[in-house]
């Protein structure tokens, strides 16, 4: 009886060790061709845009290219400063304040991608005077903070920094 | 299913079949005992395998010519249409051939609904089918993306961001959808093979999904069993096929139709401007077959919530058989089923038409109560109804009211015990 259980023993050990090791090995099998879809190193390399920013008037935008997404730099008027500025935070569905969005309080720079579905928002429309969202009716505010609609958040703040007065590096 | 079993004339029909049964498969096919009261409504499972054949052979010709990469891809649909013989016609049978065959899907499962199909003893049928179905939106949505026009680009960015919503790893995945961080080429290139590849994965369903009808048999529009084969039954060759057939070349029509005469008209303009990620188009539509959806989508003031709607709408078709007890499959016998299925329709409908109008005002108002009734209906009012409904007797055989006369009362079928005893 004791020969027999150690036996019994001895087997379910190997099968175990045979599943895991099958286990183990057609997960790393697996891996490479999900890891395949993930962004490749050309598009990973395309990781800095630097934007020439002297030719933009007050209450002026312009839209460039990075990572395949627009990003809005906004050179904002007194006025739109004074009323991102004012907000009461609890009034917002994402608080945050102006100042923690912005380097220099005349430049907003963010992502122009709404953050419900993806769609790119139209400057100087909507309830707030900031942006809207035409696909699915999201309004947001001159500090591009969503204040009505289906967005979850506001729109992002990419990693940028100021090179000079005139250049901004983005990424 | 004949009683005998097949034996093929011939000596070497008889040497190959002792092999491998093909002749025996062949002779099944033809014998099969078919309800002989099927109506229109039946043919078009036929007219669905006419279609995913179509868009198989189209599709797999156009593939020879069109080029999958950001910068190509929509002039080489230009190309097909001005430069490649037949290209025009070959592109439009396939572009009208998606929309033909959502209009057959969609009649099909309706008649599934009304008749009961998908109750017992047919629940992995109708299972399969919903399978197939959910895989024909994903194929004809990758397909869509393939002209690389704005509705094709802002059609994938809204629907790859759906998956955004999906808390803490949303954002991985969506990035590795698209393999990178936006709809670019690398998310054209993968969508080709994948729109290569998913037909091939229905066409295995759809033959699962004719092998699981042929174990319990057909449905009928009386919705009762019957014994097979019988009076009650006719053999599918040449009854059903000659039937079939003639159901075909009247759908083929109007397919021609549309490909001829209108060819854009299920399309839209915008798809004709060369994918831009800087502009988003005014207003994004897809397909109309995908209206309803988009409709409950928008409905919901909340990003994660639309999401979680949008995919229950659609995955709550799998649990029907078991929200549904009804013993009576057909509604021809369920007088108060009757009313809430054309409720149903319509709601299905309004939301289509919601969904390509504007967000806001009465018509966000129509897509809120639409999609609350549109769960309503499954979750609420059919198993309730299963319960108290008060059916209408059931005739014993599809023969019966023919030749039987009335039938008497105690012998029919009912929910409620004989009165008359």
């Amino acid at each position: 009886m004791d020969k027999l259980e150690k036996k019994t023993n001895r087997r379910d050990f190997l099968f175990t060790a045979s599943y895991t090791v099958g286990a183990v090995g057609i997960g790393a099998v697996i891996w490479p061709f999900v890891d395949q879809m993930n962004p490749d190193r050309s598009v990973k390399a395309l990781a800095t845009t630097e934007v020439d920013i002297s030719q933009i008037e007050p209450g002026k935008s312009i839209t460039v290219l990075w990572r395949g997404k627009p990003v809005f730099i906004k050179r904002r008027t007194e006025s739109e400063i004074l009323e991102a500025q004012k907000v009461n935070l609890n009034e917002l569905p994402h608080p945050e304040k102006d100042e923690e969005r912005v380097k220099k309080s005349e430049w907003l720079v963010m992502l122009g991608v709404c953050t419900h579905l993806g769609c790119v928002p139209l400057a100087d429309k909507g309830e707030y005077k900031g942006w809207f969202c035409p696909c699915h009716g999201s309004h947001y505010d001159t500090s591009g903070r969503i204040r009505k609609g289906p967005a979850p958040t506001n729109m992002e703040i990419p990693k940028y920094e100021f090179v000079n007065n005139n250049t901004i590096k983005i990424g | 299913m004949s009683d005998t079993p097949y034996v093929p004339s011939s000596k070497f029909g008889k040497w190959f079949n002792d092999r491998l049964p093909l002749l025996t498969l062949s002779a099944h096919l033809q014998d099969y005992p078919t309800p002989k009261n099927l109506n229109y409504w039946w043919t078009f499972g036929g007219i669905l395998t006419f279609c995913l054949v179509t868009q198989i052979v189209t599709g797999l010709v156009l593939a020879m010519h069109y080029v999958a990469h950001a910068d190509l891809a929509f002039d080489s649909i230009e190309h097909i249409m001005r430069d490649v013989n037949y290209g025009w016609l070959l592109r439009y049978i396939h572009s009208n051939g998606a929309s033909m065959f959502f209009l057959a899907v969609y009649i099909h499962i309706f008649r599934a609904l009304f008749y009961g199909s998908y109750k017992s003893p047919r629940e992995v049928i109708w299972i399969i089918g919903m399978l197939i179905y959910i895989l024909m939106m994903a194929t004809a949505f990758m397909g869509y993306v393939l002209p690389w026009g704005q509705m094709s680009f802002w059609g994938a960015t809204v629907i790859t961001n759906l998956f955004s919503a999906i808390p803490f790893v949303g954002e991985g995945i969506t990035t590795w959808l698209w393999g990178g961080y936006s709809v670019d080429n690398p998310t054209l290139t993968r969508f080709f093979s994948l729109h290569y590849l998913f037909p091939f994965i229905i066409l295995g369903l759809v033959i699962l999904h004719i092998w699981a009808l042929h174990v319990p048999g057909n449905n009928n529009p009386i919705g009762i069993d019957i014994k097979k084969p019988s009076k009650d039954t006719v053999p599918f060759h040449p009854y059903i096929t000659i039937k079939d057939l003639f159901a075909l070349l009247i759908f083929i029509i109007i397919f021609s139709g549309f490909i001829f005469f209108s060819p854009n008209v299920m399309g839209h303009p915008d798809n004709y401007i060369q994918a831009n990620p800087l502009i988003t188009p005014t207003h994004i539509v897809p397909e109309w077959y995908l209206l309803p959806f988009y409709a409950i989508l928008r409905s919901v003031p909340d990003k994660l919530g639309g999401v979680i709607l949008l995919f229950a709408s659609i995955f709550i078709l799998l649990a029907l058989p078991w929200l549904d007890k009804s013993k009576v499959r057909s509604a021809v016998f369920r007088p108060i089923y009757r009313i809430f299925f054309w409720v149903l329709i319509i709601d299905v409908l309004a939301l289509g038409y919601v969904g390509a109008m504007p967000a806001e005002g009465l018509y966000l108002l129509i897509a809120r109560v639409g999609t609350a009734y549109y769960f309503l209906h499954f979750l609420v009012i059919l198993p309730f109804l299963s319960r108290v409904e008060k059916t209408d007797p059931l005739p014993l055989s599809i023969s019966e009211p023919v030749f039987g006369g009335m039938p008497k009362p105690a012998m029919m079928k009912s929910d409620k015990k004989n009165k008359n005893e």
